[in-house]
């Protein structure tokens, strides 16, 4: 998460500031990526990494316990699969996901921060001033939202796809695979949605 | 009250405890039963024969609501399982417990954890109680010196023996049991025999092994039913078994082949 924010974060900003230098206004360059990370990047590439790793493990994990049979001794014992399997993951998503985003959204930050400051001789006050200046609550808001939206998309589909494993290894495999295509598409179409809606109700630039 | 006309009862003899009528179940193409007719009083101790892939483990899992039939009516202490929603099986579950012919134990959890599982959902909270019992049931398995070790260090056996301490530990008024004897050394089958016949002398249980062990069969059933094509080709005592005159219950029960060296 650190170093697909940080790295995403630099790259970003060192490629804007050579182009908005041709403009002038170089010194903006923080309060777009600033804006850019909380409203998309963060939580498009927090999403993305989480459905590579925490999907997968969940799909394999819940589809080696179906396939082995271990679902039904879980009924057989009178308890729902569901309740015991999919809620606590469900519940440890829709927590973590927006401290994740966080996270990404805040090593991109001061990835190029430390671009545009060590890298180019732009004083870092500017920086900081225009991306204070420019970043809203509600852009941070919006990362959040997505984040937690994103972890229930992670879940639900990565949990479903373990939970109808069939066929030993092979299922499980299949299974592993489905859910984390399934969930980075899902999250790219459904984050291009989200943004709309959200910026409906946060309108970009409004304040 | 009385039923509506059009949904089946239960039969009104109170003896009975599991009742399976005009059973039908398809995979696919497949058609596994081609209407199963079985009934089991209480304390009863049925072994289910035949051959592979004849349905012995379907028929299992429609008597505790795992696989509901395509037709026909399944019904345990009373209950219509093929009628009740997933979050309405609690009773059943309550009733039947069932041990796996994988054990199908869980990975994460230690022996000592996978056999305090069901106690602990069914409502005891009591630690000590849980430990109690949970050594009791071990030691009628003769596992009670494994209890920190993790299912994927088992051999096979043992892993089976964890799970019918996992089914016993409830004392369920019914249990079972999957191929309860296969990968053990003659012995420990004998274990096994044994504590299922302690668990119906002692406390009564209904018994229903399916199982391809012909001297453990003879030890411990009331009955045997013996799956063939879909149906239960034969239902009789031990001793009638063995009289049979039927030849494809006689090659079964002797494991003749038609094919020859």
């Amino acid at each position: 998460m650190i170093v697909t924010g940080a790295f995403t974060g630099a790259v970003f900003t060192f490629q804007s500031y050579a182009k908005f230098k041709e403009f002038g206004f170089e010194t903006t360059v923080g309060a777009v990526v600033s804006v850019a990370l909380c409203r998309e990047l963060g939580p498009v590439l927090a999403g993305l990494m989480v459905a590579g790793r925490v999907g997968a493990a969940m799909a394999a994990d819940i589809g080696t316990m179906k396939v082995t049979e271990q679902v039904d001794a879980l009924r057989v014992m009178g308890v729902h699969p569901v309740d015991y399997l999919v809620l606590p993951r469900f519940l440890a998503m829709m927590i973590s996901m927006p401290f994740l985003v966080a996270e990404s959204i805040s090593f991109g930050l001061i990835a190029s921060y430390m671009v545009t400051s060590f890298g180019y001789d732009m004083p870092s006050a500017w920086y900081l001033t225009h991306m204070i200046d420019h970043t809203n609550m509600e852009d941070l808001i919006i990362g959040m939202i997505k984040g937690f939206v994103f972890g229930m998309i992670i879940t639900l589909i990565s949990c479903h796809q373990g939970l109808a494993a069939e066929n030993g290894a092979v299922g499980v495999g299949t299974g592993t695979t489905n859910a984390v295509v399934i969930s980075s598409l899902v999250l790219l179409i459904v984050n291009f949605f989200l943004s709309i809606l959200l910026n409906y109700i946060f309108p970009i630039g409004s304040v | 009250m009385a039923a509506p006309a059009s949904s089946p009862t239960p039969s009104n003899d109170a003896d009975v405890f599991i009742e399976l009528r005009d059973v039908h179940k398809r995979f696919g193409k497949q058609e596994i039963l081609c209407g199963i007719n079985l009934t089991l009083k209480h304390g009863e101790t049925l072994c289910l024969i035949g051959p592979s892939g004849e349905g012995k483990t379907v028929t299992m899992k429609h008597i505790i609501g795992l696989i509901r039939p395509d037709s026909g009516d399944v019904f345990v202490g009373g209950m219509h399982v093929n009628k009740l929603k997933d979050r309405e099986m609690a009773p059943i579950r309550q009733k039947v417990s069932m041990l796996f012919q994988g054990a199908a134990l869980f990975d994460r959890m230690t022996v000592e954890e996978n056999v305090a599982f069901p106690l602990i959902e069914s409502g005891v909270r009591d630690k000590a109680e849980v430990k109690r019992r949970v050594l009791e049931a071990l030691e009628a398995v003769d596992l009670a010196e494994h209890l920190e070790k993790y299912p994927p260090a088992l051999s096979g056996g043992m892993r089976k023996r964890t799970g019918i301490a996992r089914a016993i530990i409830c004392r369920s008024e019914c249990i079972l049991y999957d191929e309860p004897n296969s990968g053990l050394d003659p012995i420990g089958s004998d274990i096994i025999d044994q504590m299922i016949l302690r668990m119906q002398k002692r406390f009564g249980v209904t018994s229903i092994i399916v199982t391809h062990d012909m001297r453990s069969i003879f030890k411990i059933a009331n009955r045997v039913a013996m799956l063939y094509r879909g149906k239960i080709h034969f239902l009789g005592t031990p001793d009638e078994i063995r009289a049979s005159p039927d030849p494809i219950v006689q090659n079964f029960i002797n494991g003749r082949s038609d094919v020859t060296g």
